[in-house]
């Protein structure tokens, strides 16, 4: 037994983040969010060049060749810069739809009786219905966007959302695809999102904590606020710990459980820190209620808390 | 990340240790009331023994201290599969295993480690904890318990308290202050008293669950030869930290295996009862699964980041910490469970897990109270200011 990252993984983490950092930083996050932009198709040909999205293709189909481990690492460090877009489907696509390894494609994903993120921009939807994975291109996507589908105001200002109605049996089954396994690799994934925010807004308070002062001392001195920082801390390990056992055993109860975690301590992280700021947390400016809004939204995507915990306890028998 | 499996050697490690517990464990005598010390001693002394005859006492100990050197994924699965097997708890040996055995192999001179080691693996001493005091809880190294030099004893006077088995220990590791006039973490020795000494007086102290599991000690001029002292005159807080590290990293492995134990028998009594039918209480377990399951993987996390350090079975004090906090915490949302699964039973205090409950409210405050861990947590992991 050997559970902590290869040097390997810690330096595909490393060169990920420092991509993210050139490519997505927090100004590039900011303008997007002016700009009303979700998903930035120069961003996502530079993930595909880099290997985001065919990190888990063979080699001999011109991917990467990596594991669940690997891809979990990878969209941890997309969690952590709150990048937009439907990066799962695309990531899930890879291979079976045209252009979606490269990053060329956005593919967007329709989970029957949820609301489909990021449907405007996307190339081709994914949809996932009862035991069936089917894929919609073309004309079939354009008459479904056109007829079935109304814009939502979506809560999370970067993550555009439609209700499609009638996800009618359209489009072509997905080679390969078979629904369980789709969604319990798409759960998967948005925990190690929900991970990456979740660690992200411990550093954004503990930031916070150190600089801010009241009363003559550093806030981060008080009790009450170094308390509230250390359960951060503890949420985010012990998602992190289920994350990466799930990642490593792809077993679907264990998956259950990394999403029930890493939903809370993404939601519950993202509360403590705007509490942590104060007022200055309740303003647009600070980047602490985009946490917690792609926080709220991705708990309610692929696996619901109430789901996971039906799962889990169905486990126990 | 890159691995959760066991080599060949540690499967055939398991397997032979799950052999052996399946021949012996069926055969060992029926475990003792909570309130029979004299009887739980005798009964956790015989199964160290029979750990010790079968080569598993002191698994992870140094080899140079009369342990087997074994790794601590091999601690871990002995520790998994001897919960898993329903064996005995590691009981009355607690502190003696787990805390002042480990201090000794460390800091211990060679004569000290052939003195006190060997009896600890073989069950035939009992260690108890004489580190808190009334006014010297959490802020520990405020202690007040004198020890004054006498030629080539220390002449120790003060008292002690939530001393756990102090009625059947032979030995207790002893915090004292031998320097009064130096800052408070300097000034500290730590000791090896005989508990027949002249002059050590232990009363029980009741707790809310009814038993008497821990003490509190007088000490009027009790004297310790300057012999017993672990580690140089002062430098007593080192050698407690080092104590302290053990505390916190693998002390509670054994207990998470059983709390996963628990959760299934709760999830069968349930469905046998008919409270699994509702769907809060059902959900409830169904979280406690996931915390559990993560917990045990947290585990196996700092298992291995000791292992990479070359460490000795021991995990860095602070993951301790993030690990306690929340198992702790679990542990208590695990005997609520048991109370809503067991419905009008749940004031019963024979029924299983009713007194589990009682007991299980100490976990937030023994060894560190939650509100210290999450200043270590601030202070130490997160770089927060010290507050005053």
């Amino acid at each position: 037994m050997d559970f902590q990252l290869s040097d390997d993984q810690r330096a595909l983490r490393a060169g990920i983040r420092e991509l993210l950092a050139g490519r997505f930083g927090r100004d590039r996050m900011r303008a997007a969010l002016d700009a009303g932009t979700d998903v930035d198709r120069v961003v996502w040909g530079e993930l595909g060049a880099a290997g985001f999205f065919a990190l888990r293709l063979p080699e001999a189909e011109g991917g990467v060749g990596l594991g669940l481990p690997e891809a979990v690492l990878l969209f941890e460090e997309a969690g952590r810069v709150l990048l937009p877009g439907p990066l799962a489907a695309t990531h899930l696509a890879a291979g079976a739809v045209k252009g979606a390894a490269e990053g060329g494609t956005v593919v967007a994903v329709l989970d029957e009786g949820r609301p489909v993120a990021h449907l405007g921009a996307a190339d081709a939807l994914i949809a996932v219905v009862g035991g069936e994975v089917r894929v919609l291109e073309g004309a079939a996507l354009r008459a479904l966007v056109r007829g079935a589908a109304r814009p939502v105001r979506s809560l999370d200002p970067l993550t555009p959302l439609h209700r499609v109605t009638a996800p009618a049996a359209l489009g072509d089954p997905l080679p390969g695809g078979g629904a369980a396994r789709f969604r319990r690799e798409g759960t998967l994934l948005s925990a190690a999102e929900q991970l990456g925010s979740a660690a992200r807004t411990i550093e954004m308070a503990v930031q916070h904590a150190r600089g801010r002062e009241q009363f003559g001392s550093p806030i981060g001195a008080f009790q009450a606020v170094k308390h509230l920082c250390a359960q951060m801390l503890v949420r985010a390990e012990l998602a992190r710990a289920a994350v990466y056992a799930a990642a490593v055993t792809a077993d679907p109860v264990e998956i259950a459980g990394a999403k029930l975690l890493a939903d809370e301590a993404a939601v519950r992280n993202a509360r403590d820190c705007l509490q942590v700021h104060g007022g200055m947390g309740f303003t647009w400016e600070a980047d602490v209620h985009l946490h917690l809004k792609r926080a709220w939204l991705r708990a309610g995507q692929w696996l619901t808390a109430a789901e996971a915990e039906e799962a889990l306890a169905a486990d126990l028998c | 990340m890159t691995d959760l499996s066991c080599t060949p050697e540690e499967e055939e490690f398991r397997a032979r240790l799950r052999e052996w517990l399946g021949d012996v464990l069926p055969g060992l005598p029926a475990e003792p009331s909570p309130d029979d010390w004299p009887g739980r001693r005798a009964y956790d002394t015989a199964w160290q023994r029979m750990l010790y005859d079968a080569g598993y006492a002191g698994l992870h100990w140094p080899v140079d201290a009369g342990g087997r050197g074994a790794t601590p994924t091999q601690h871990l699965i002995f520790l998994e599969e001897t919960e898993r097997a329903g064996a005995p708890y590691v009981g009355a040996n607690f502190v003696g295993l787990l805390h002042a055995g480990p201090t000794i192999a460390t800091e211990g001179t060679a004569g000290q480690r052939a003195r006190w080691l060997p009896p600890v693996l073989r069950g035939d001493e009992i260690w108890c904890q004489g580190f808190s005091e009334p006014e010297a809880g959490s802020d520990l190294a405020s202690l007040r318990t004198r020890a004054v030099r006498d030629g080539d004893h220390y002449v120790v006077s003060g008292q002690k308290i939530w001393t756990s088995h102090a009625e059947v220990a032979d030995w207790c590791e002893l915090l004292v202050r031998t320097d009064p006039a130096v800052p408070k973490h300097r000034g500290i020795s730590w000791l090896a008293m005989r508990m027949d000494a002249p002059g050590v007086t232990v009363r029980p102290l009741r707790t809310l669950a009814g038993s008497t599991e821990f003490a509190e000690m007088f000490l009027d001029e009790v004297r310790v030869p300057v012999s017993h002292r672990v580690g140089a005159e002062n430098d007593g807080w080192r050698v407690t930290m080092v104590t302290l590290s053990f505390e916190r990293g693998t002390a509670f492995v054994g207990e998470v295996v059983a709390c996963r134990r628990t959760l299934a028998a709760l999830a069968a009594e349930a469905r046998a009862n008919g409270r699994w039918d509702d769907p809060v209480l059902r959900r409830t377990l169904g979280r406690l699964n996931a915390e559990f399951r993560a917990l045990w993987r947290l585990t196996q996390w700092n298992v291995s980041e000791a292992q990479r350090a070359g460490a000795a079975g021991g995990v860095p004090g602070t993951g301790g910490s993030v690990f306690k906090l929340r198992y702790s915490q679990a542990r208590q949302e695990l005997y609520d469970a048991a109370a809503e699964v067991l419905g009008a039973d749940g004031a019963d205090l024979d029924r299983e897990w009713v007194l589990d409950r009682l007991t299980s409210l100490s976990y937030t405050i023994a060894a560190g109270t939650s509100q210290i861990q999450q200043n270590i947590v601030a202070e130490r992991i997160l770089g927060l200011p010290k507050g005053r």
